[in-house]
C-alpha cells in the first residue's frame, strides 16, 4: 500500500487524472465566468451547461494534424509541449492538499518546496521562449522575445510578494506556511496587499489580459503559437489550463490558509479556493484592455516592485513586534 | 537589427485585404509601405453600363459600412444633373438614415477599437448597443446594412407617427449608453494607456497630407463637409464640428464618441420638425448633358462622387474618391516610429474600408519587381497555363 500511494499521487489525486478534469473545468470556469461578464453565454452546448467544452477542444485539437514547420528544430520543436506539461505537472505534487502532513516532511514537502514551486513555475515561460524561437516564425519570434521581457517585469515583485508571508511565517515549507496561517488566520490580513501583488503577477505570468501581450492575435497572430496545431497546441492548451490551477492552488496555500481538513473538507477548500482566485483573475481579464510590452515592464518596476519591497518591509518590522 | 514583418495580405487585424510591410527594429516601426490592389473590383467600370437608378444600388455597394454614403453621394450628383429638388420631408428621411449610419459605423468602430485594444468587453458591450441602431434601420428601409432608401427625387419609403416616437424613445437610450461610453473610453486606466500618444498626426501633417474625416478632426483641423460646403438640410440644423487637439489614437476615439452624439442631436432635430408632404418627386428618364462633383460627409470623411453626363440614361464615367483613401497618406507618417504593437491600433483609427478605396491594379512580378500592363484574357491564359503545371502539387492528400 505504501508503494501505491506515490502512484496514486502521480497519476490520480494531485496527479495527472485530477489535473485533467479540474484544469479543463477551471478553463470552462473562466471563459464561462468572463462570457457572463461580456454579457454573452459562453460555452452550452457540449455537456450540461456546456461543461464538457474544453475536453472537446481538446480532443479535436488532438485528432488535428500537425505541423511542424520545415526550419524549425524539429526535435526541440516536439519535445517543448511534453516537457511544459511534464513541469507544471510535476508542481502540483509541491502544493500541499490532502497528501502532506503539516508535521513529516517528504518528497513532496521539504523545507525550501515554496522555491521549488515558484522556479518549476517560472519554467513554462523559458519554454515558451523557446517554443516561439525554435518555430522560425517572424510573428513567433516577435512573441518570445514579448514573453522574456514580460518576465524581467513580473517575476521579481511575484517572488517578493509570495515570500513576504513565508517569511512572518518564518518557515520555507508551504505546509508549514499554511499551518501557521491556520493557527493565526488574522494574520492573512497583512498579507493582502502582497496577494493583490501576486495576483496582478500570477495574471501576467498566464499570459492573461491585460498581459496576453506575447500572443496578441490582432498583432502578432497566434504570437508563440502561431506554428503549433494539433497535438502540440492541445498539450500547450492543458498546460496552461494546469498553471492556472498550480498557480492558485499556491495563491490559495500562501495568502488563504491552505487546505486544512482532511481528504473530504481539504478537498472542497482546495476546490472553493482556487475558484475564488480565478475567478478573481478572470474579473480582472474582463475589466482591462491589454497593454503594451514596455508599459508592462514600467508598470512592475515603478509599481508592483516597490509595493512587494514596502510589503516585506513591514513583514519585518511586524516580526521583530510579535512575541 | 532590421526586420521586415508583412502585416496582410491576409492577417488577423484586418478585415480586408491590404499590404503593409514595416520595417522594424526590436519593437520599434523605421519605415512602413503600403500595397494597395488586392481588392479590386471595378465598379467605375461597371458603372458606365448602368442607368442612373441601377447605379444608385451599384454605387450601395461599393461599401457595406457607409453604403448609404455612397448611394447619396451619386443621388446628390444625378439629381443637380436632372435638374430636380427632393421635396423636404424625403430630404430630411434621406439624411435622417445618414446620421443613423453614421452613429452605426462609429459604434462599430469603438467596438473594433476596443478590439484591436485587446478590450473584447468593451467590444462586446458596444455592438450590444450597436444593434439599437440597426434595429431603427431596419424599422425605416427594412434592411440592416443596404438600405436602399434612397431614388432620385428623394427616398422610397416614408415612416409613420408610432415609428417616429419609437425612434425618438430609442434614441434617448442610445444616448445614456454612448454617455457611459465616452465616460469609460476615456477614464480607464489600461485603455487611456494604450491609446493616449499612439499614432501621432500632427496639425501641420494632418493638412499638408489632407486627411478627411475624424482622422483631420482629431488633429484639431475642423474640417467637415456639413459645416464647410453644407448640403441637403445641413445649412438649417444645428450642429457642432467635433474636434479634439491630442491628435492620437484617443483623440480619434473621443472625436467618435462626440460626433455620435452630435448625430443623435440633429436626428432628434430632424424627427421633430418633419415637415409633411411627399417623399419623393418623379425624375425624367434622361439627365442634361454636363458634369458635377458631389460631396458628402461620409462617417470616415468626405466622399466624392464625380458624375459626366453625355445626355443618355447612363453616365458616361463614374469617378468615386473612397475617403480611406484620403487617409493612406497621413497613415504612413502615423506608423513610423511606433511600436509595432500599435500597428492595428494605429492602422484601425483611420477606420479602413479597404475595398471601397480600391481604384486601379498593378500587376508585379514577384521575381523582378517589374510592373506590367496585361490584358484580361492573357491574364486568364497564365492562370490556365500555371494550373496545369502545378496540378499535380495541389493534389495534397486528406490528412485524416
Amino acid at each position: 500500500m505504501a508503494a501505491l500511494k506515490p502512484l496514486l499521487y502521480v497519476f490520480v489525486y494531485p496527479g495527472l487524472l485530477f489535473l485533467f478534469a479540474y484544469g479543463t473545468f477551471c478553463e470552462w470556469f473562466d471563459r464561462k465566468v468572463y462570457a457572463r461578464l461580456q454579457n454573452r453565454m459562453g460555452p452550452t452546448h457540449t455537456g450540461r451547461w456546456g461543461l464538457l467544452q474544453p475536453v472537446a477542444d481538446f480532443v479535436k485539437l488532438m485528432a488535428k494534424e500537425d505541423v511542424v514547420p520545415e526550419k524549425a528544430d524539429k526535435g526541440l520543436f516536439t519535445a517543448l509541449p511534453v516537457v511544459g506539461l511534464a513541469v507544471v505537472a510535476t508542481a502540483m505534487l509541491l502544493v500541499p492538499v490532502w497528501h502532506v502532513s503539516p508535521t513529516a516532511s517528504g518528497f513532496n514537502s521539504f523545507s525550501g518546496d515554496i522555491i521549488v514551486l515558484l522556479y518549476l513555475l517560472s519554467l513554462p515561460t523559458l519554454i515558451f521562449f523557446l517554443a516561439g524561437w525554435s518555430s522560425t516564425n517572424l510573428f513567433s519570434t516577435v512573441g518570445g522575445t514579448r514573453v522574456l521581457t514580460m518576465l524581467f517585469g513580473y517575476e521579481v515583485p511575484l517572488f517578493l510578494a509570495v515570500l513576504s508571508p513565508a517569511l512572518l511565517a518564518g518557515s520555507w515549507r508551504l505546509a508549514e506556511i499554511a499551518a501557521f496561517y491556520q493557527a493565526r488566520p488574522l494574520l492573512l490580513l497583512v498579507n493582502l496587499p502582497a496577494f493583490a501583488i501576486s495576483l496582478v503577477c500570477v495574471q501576467a505570468k498566464l499570459e492573461r489580459t491585460p498581459f496576453d501581450i506575447p500572443h496578441a492575435e490582432t498583432e502578432i497572430v497566434g504570437g508563440t503559437f502561431t506554428e503549433f496545431s494539433g497535438k502540440k497546441l492541445a498539450f500547450f492548451r492543458l498546460m496552461t489550463d494546469i498553471e492556472l490551477v498550480v498557480s492558485s492552488g499556491l495563491l490559495a496555500t500562501v495568502f488563504l490558509g491552505g487546505f486544512p481538513g482532511g481528504v473530504g473538507w481539504g478537498f472542497v477548500q482546495f476546490i472553493l479556493k482556487t475558484l475564488f482566485i480565478i475567478f478573481l483573475l478572470s474579473l480582472m481579464r474582463a475589466a482591462t484592455s491589454r497593454i503594451r510590452v514596455d508599459q508592462v515592464v514600467s508598470f512592475a518596476w515603478r509599481f508592483l516592485a516597490p509595493a512587494a519591497v514596502g510589503q516585506l518591509l513591514l513583514v519585518i518590522l511586524l516580526k521583530g513586534f510579535m512575541p | 537589427m532590421k526586420v521586415q514583418i508583412p502585416i496582410g495580405p491576409q492577417h488577423p487585424a484586418l478585415k480586408e485585404p491590404i499590404g503593409l510591410r514595416m520595417t522594424v527594429e526590436g519593437e520599434v516601426i523605421h519605415d512602413a509601405d503600403l500595397r494597395l490592389g488586392y481588392n479590386h473590383r471595378g465598379v467605375e467600370k461597371v458603372a458606365e453600363g448602368r442607368s442612373y437608378i441601377q447605379n444608385l444600388y451599384l454605387t450601395e455597394r461599393i461599401c457595406g459600412i457607409c453604403s448609404h454614403s455612397h448611394s447619396t453621394t451619386f443621388a446628390q450628383g444625378a439629381e443637380i444633373l436632372f435638374e430636380i429638388v427632393p421635396p423636404k420631408r424625403g430630404q430630411f428621411l434621406r439624411y435622417l438614415v445618414s446620421e443613423l449610419e453614421r452613429v452605426h459605423s462609429h459604434l462599430l468602430w469603438l467596438g473594433v477599437a476596443g478590439h484591436e485594444a485587446g478590450f473584447d468587453s468593451f467590444f462586446m458591450y458596444v455592438w450590444r448597443d450597436r444593434e439599437i441602431v440597426m434595429d431603427i434601420l431596419e424599422m425605416i428601409s427594412g434592411n440592416r446594412v443596404h438600405y436602399a432608401i434612397n431614388t432620385i427625387g428623394g427616398v422610397r419609403r416614408d415612416i409613420d407617427e408610432a415609428q417616429r416616437t419609437k425612434i425618438l424613445d430609442l434614441l434617448a437610450v442610445l444616448r445614456a449608453r454612448t454617455s457611459f461610453y465616452l465616460n469609460l473610453g476615456t477614464t480607464e486606466p489600461s485603455f487611456v494607456g494604450r491609446l493616449a500618444g499612439v499614432g501621432y498626426l500632427s496639425k501641420e501633417d494632418a493638412m499638408s497630407l489632407c486627411a478627411v474625416g475624424p482622422t483631420a478632426r482629431a488633429s484639431n483641423v475642423p474640417r467637415d463637409v456639413r459645416k464647410d460646403d453644407p448640403y441637403g438640410i445641413y445649412d438649417e440644423v444645428p450642429f457642432e464640428v467635433c474636434t479634439a487637439d491630442t491628435c492620437d489614437v484617443l483623440g480619434r476615439t473621443v472625436v467618435r464618441i462626440k460626433e455620435v452624439l452630435q448625430s443623435y442631436d440633429i436626428m432628434e432635430y430632424l424627427l421633430r420638425n418633419l415637415p409633411a408632404g411627399p417623399v419623393a418627386v418623379k425624375a425624367p428618364r434622361r439627365p442634361k448633358p454636363g458634369e458635377i462633383v458631389s460631396r458628402y460627409e461620409a462617417p470616415r470623411g468626405e466622399n466624392i462622387h464625380y458624375i459626366k453626363s453625355n445626355g443618355t440614361d447612363k453616365p458616361e464615367r463614374l469617378k468615386v474618391r473612397a475617403p480611406t483613401l484620403g487617409n493612406y497618406a497621413a497613415t504612413i507618417a502615423m506608423l513610423k516610429k511606433g511600436f509595432i504593437a500599435d500597428i492595428p491600433l494605429i492602422f484601425a483609427a483611420i477606420d479602413p474600408c479597404i475595398c471601397c478605396a480600391e481604384r486601379s491594379v498593378e500587376l508585379v512580378d514577384s521575381r523582378s519587381g517589374r510592373p506590367s500592363v496585361v490584358r484580361w484574357s492573357e491574364l486568364r491564359r497564365m492562370a490556365g497555363r500555371r494550373a496545369a503545371r502545378d496540378s499535380k502539387k495541389r493534389n495534397v492528400e486528406w490528412p485524416l
